[in-house]
């Protein structure tokens, strides 16, 4: 009996031993995206926001990069957050907004289009920066099993160091100063600041199009996406941000124009109406990709109005819990943009 | 389903609780509706193929056994009234009945295993000779199909020499045929080895269920840590024989020879411990093989129970064949030496032959298979020349260092041989070989050249660590099992040498996103 009982307390003990150790293990092996690669924290981020959201912005890096919560709270006390990731896939998109309804319900969701042309997954590191972020749940599970790549399996995404558990070869001083700290914010409500200048000097030259019209497959998971806004009662913006690269189609353009004219949506493409008076000399990051904080900042002024006036959207300056939050972000974020500059 | 899937994980991971939890008399039918489900996920062509077998071999079985039957009972009737002359005559004209069946049957299963297994080469020797369009596919040969294929061929010749009863339930020859550990990579087996095992009643064990994850263990461990990140270089010296010559060729050479034994004994060790899970002993088929100091030696040692099979099917019955006794009688004039060794010769390189095409319709495996039989005669032939040599030297010959040399010898000589193995034609493996007499490069091997076979220094690291901890097992083991020394310390010693094990394949293996998925390298024979 005596024997029996140590033989248990024993077994448990180097099982506890040998989870404890795997836990350990694979918060180090793990990406922190805590000072390289950052855009691999947006996501997780969000779930840290203390005030809710009127606005709601998805997309890929044209809308992390290039519109400004700040800006939009400064000048017309909107609030907003963008649930943006690198190469976020349309149905990342709506994943991402399946979850975010779970806690709260904005008043309009804006989605940049750019994402619709990819109608099957497309990288796997880039499936894990957005979705090794969001929270277990259906629509994590959801989302994960839409994008998995050739080769990837979803235990991985239960189990991460089935995952990147070869990355003991290439650990950093970042793995170790962040193996159970977490890291500090990265963003901006989801905004990823770029301070510095890099003018756009050529036009792109578009490749010829195998097929002309955007994938129906996508096209498929915007349709639920209109779904998923109208059931809720949310308001739901197609927009095309106004960077220049990667080209943007007029064929689907046009593709996204008659869809959103089918839905009673407003389409908004910001290359062809520059109301905002986006300059790519001066208001790049990285030769008309993305927009650095300027571009972003002159974006956000035009975009906050046009979405003040189309939508209503309540002014919540002056509110304490919004003023508190805005003010702490504000600090940071101008504090970084002094940094840059 | 390959052993490395995560699938193959949960298949287990069903069938163990299900295997326990029914009545234990039906235990084997559960067993059988598991083999089923892996043998349809492996393909339904294989699936297809199985059930020819399983139909074939039961039918001629139970015919080769009611003429058995018949053959007693008609020879009994015919005591009182035949003379012995007559009853000698029955009795020749039922065992050519059933030489018959035995035959037919041998040339519908050995037939599929040909046509699966050449029908690619000789496609494409027809349309090289004759110029019409190439037929067949290397992707038909189905998963294990040489392996049950050879178990099956030697139960129906253990029936037909009466070694054992045929099978009265078809349910259970297919059980016997599909059992799924062992159409990975083997073992082969024998009914009679397996029979009692797998239709009688198990009772859960915790001990058994122990011991067979540890040596589970120790397979994945093998197969994940050493065998799927040598092979990575393997591969890459294999594809450019006109690059990697000369020193590189005797690193691929050693680099093979580890991943082999790792990739090959780690599969077998999962075989055998999925067995032990279930209360099925399957028969070992490695005893330290790299140990051995003679090439006959080695081939006791390393893939035992295909050389069991030919022995006792192919050489043994080829060695007192009537051709081969009749051949032995007309050479009696000249010497005895002469008409006792030329048919051992001939049934020696006729096995190795057979061992070669075994492996594969390319003719590099002929070659190698010729190569063995060769050596082990020429040792043979030496055998004199040796006992004097030791008598001479009795002092250096007892040394560890003279057995060391043969061990290293041997080692270098069958990795030699496995250049064959290696690359795609004779030509470049000749060619390959001879460059480490002529091409002087060891600075390629020494300084950065390695780092190019995609692989980087902690592979190589990791590699050498497991490489030296597989030599370790393999001298405690001389003592015995190593298993059960680490199991006698009791339980608790015994999960934390298995969670040892899981926990650096979870670490050190080569598995998940951006690795092959390895399957066993035996497999494709």
């Amino acid at each position: 009996m005596k024997r029996t009982v140590r033989t248990i307390i024993g077994i448990t003990l180097a099982l506890a031993v040998f989870f404890g150790a795997l836990y350990a293990l694979t918060r180090l092996v793990a990406p922190k995206y805590a000072e390289t690669a950052v855009e691999g924290r947006l996501v997780r981020e969000y779930y840290d926001e203390q005030t809710p959201h009127d606005v709601l912005l998805l997309g890929d890096c044209e809308v992390f990069s290039n519109f400004s919560p700040v800006t939009l709270y400064r000048e017309y006390g909107v609030t907003s957050c963008i649930r943006g990731s690198a190469q976020q896939l349309v149905w990342q998109s709506y994943y991402l907004l399946e979850d975010t309804l779970k806690t709260e319900t904005p008043k309009v969701v804006v989605y940049n289009v750019l994402a619709l042309k990819y109608a099957k997954p497309q990288s796997e590191a880039y499936n894990r920066m957005t979705l090794d972020g969001m929270r277990w749940g259906k629509a994590k599970i959801g989302a994960i099993q839409a994008s998995m790549t050739d080769g990837e399996d979803f235990l991985s995404y239960v189990f991460p160091l089935l995952r990147f558990h070869d990355r003991w070869t290439e650990l950093t001083k970042e793995d170790f100063r962040y193996w159970f700290k977490n890291a500090g914010p990265v963003s901006y409500k989801g905004y990823l600041m770029r301070t510095e200048v890099r003018p756009a000097t050529e036009t792109p030259i578009p490749k010829p199009l195998e097929d002309p019209h955007l994938p129906e497959t996508s096209m498929a998971w915007l349709r639920k996406m209109a779904k998923l806004c109208e059931q809720n009662g949310i308001e739901l913006v197609l927009i095309k941000s106004p960077s220049i690269e990667p080209y943007w189609y007029p064929e689907w353009d046009a593709d996204v124009r008659a869809f959103a004219d089918a839905h009673g949506l407003r389409y908004e493409n910001m290359i062809e109406n520059n109301a905002a008076g986006i300059d790519m000399q001066t208001d790049t990051c990285d030769m008309g990709q993305h927009l650095n904080v300027t571009g972003a900042e002159k974006l956000s002024r035009w975009f906050g109005k046009e979405l003040q006036d189309a939508y209503g959207l309540k002014d919540h300056r002056g509110e304490a819990a919004f003023d508190a939050d805005y003010g702490a972000l504000t600090a940071r974020y101008e504090a970084e943009k002094q940094e840059g500059n | 389903m390959q052993f490395t899937s995560w699938a193959f994980l949960l298949f287990l991971a069903v069938l163990l609780p299900v295997y326990y939890l029914v009545p234990k008399r039906m235990q084997w039918i559960v067993l059988l509706l598991f083999d089923a489900l892996f043998v349809c996920a492996a393909g339904t062509l294989g699936a297809v193929f199985m059930l020819v077998t399983i139909g074939t071999v039961y039918g001629a079985a139970r015919w080769i056994d009611a003429l058995f039957f018949r053959q007693r009972s008609r020879i009994a009737a015919m005591k009182q009234t035949h003379t012995k002359e007559e009853r000698k005559r029955e009795r020749l004209r039922f065992e050519a009945k059933r030489r018959r069946v035995l035959i037919g049957c041998l040339v519908v299963n050995v037939g599929i295993l040909f046509a699966l297994k050449y029908g690619a080469a000789i496609g494409r020797l027809s349309a090289t000779l004759f110029h019409t369009r190439a037929f067949g596919s290397e992707l038909m040969l189905t998963m294990g199909i040489s392996f049950y294929t050879f178990s099956t061929v030697g139960y129906l010749i253990d029936v037909y020499r009466e070694t054992i009863p045929a099978e009265k339930n078809p349910f259970r020859l297919a059980l016997f045929v599909s059992f799924f550990p062992l159409l990975v990579q083997g073992p082969i087996c024998r009914f009679l080895d397996l029979k009692n095992d797998l239709f009688t009643p198990h009772a859960f064990s915790d001990e058994r269920f122990l011991k067979g994850s540890l040596r589970i263990a120790w397979g994945y461990w093998k197969k994940l840590i050493v065998a799927d990140r040598l092979l990575v270089a393997v591969k890459a010296l294999c594809a450019r024989p006109d690059v990697y010559r000369g020193g590189v060729v005797l690193l691929e050479m050693l680099l093979y020879a580890a991943c082999l034994y790792a990739d090959f004994t780690g599969g077998i060790d999962i075989t055998i411990g999925i067995g032990e899970w279930l209360g099925i002993g399957i028969p070992e088929n490695f005893r330290r093989p790299y140990f051995s100091k003679g090439i006959a030696e080695y081939w006791r040692r390393w893939h035992i129970t295909l050389g069991e099979w030919f022995r006792t099917y192919v050489y043994y019955p080829l060695s007192v064949s009537k051709p081969m006794r009749a051949l032995s009688t007309k050479l009696r004039r000249l010497g005895t030496g002469v008409s006792r060794r030329v048919p051992v010769y001939l049934a020696t390189m006729l096995v190795w032959a057979l061992t070669g095409a075994w492996h594969g319709s390319n003719p590099t495996f002929l070659v190698w298979g010729l190569l063995n039989g060769a050596v082990i005669l020429l040792s043979e032939e030496c055998k004199p020349l040796y006992a004097r040599f030791h008598r001479r030297f009795p002092r250096l010959t007892k040394s560890a260092f003279y057995r060391g040399f043969t061990v290293i010898r041997t080692v270098l000589l069958l990795s030699s041989l496995r250049l064959l193995d290696c690359y795609s034609t004779v030509g470049d493996a000749f060619s390959a070989f001879g460059s480490m007499f002529t091409t002087w490069n060891w600075n390629l091997v020494l300084f950065g050249g390695i780092q190019s076979l995609g692989l980087k220094w902690t592979d190589y690291l990791v590699a050498g660590a497991g490489v030296l901890l597989m030599f370790a097992v393999s001298m405690l083991q001389r003592k015995g099992p190593v298993r059960e020394r680490i199991l006698r310390r009791g339980p608790v010693i015994g999960v934390c040498a298995i969670l040892l094990l899981v926990g650096t394949v979870l670490v050190f293996g080569r598995y998940g996103f951006g690795f092959d998925a390895g399957q066993f390298i035996y497999n494709r024979f």
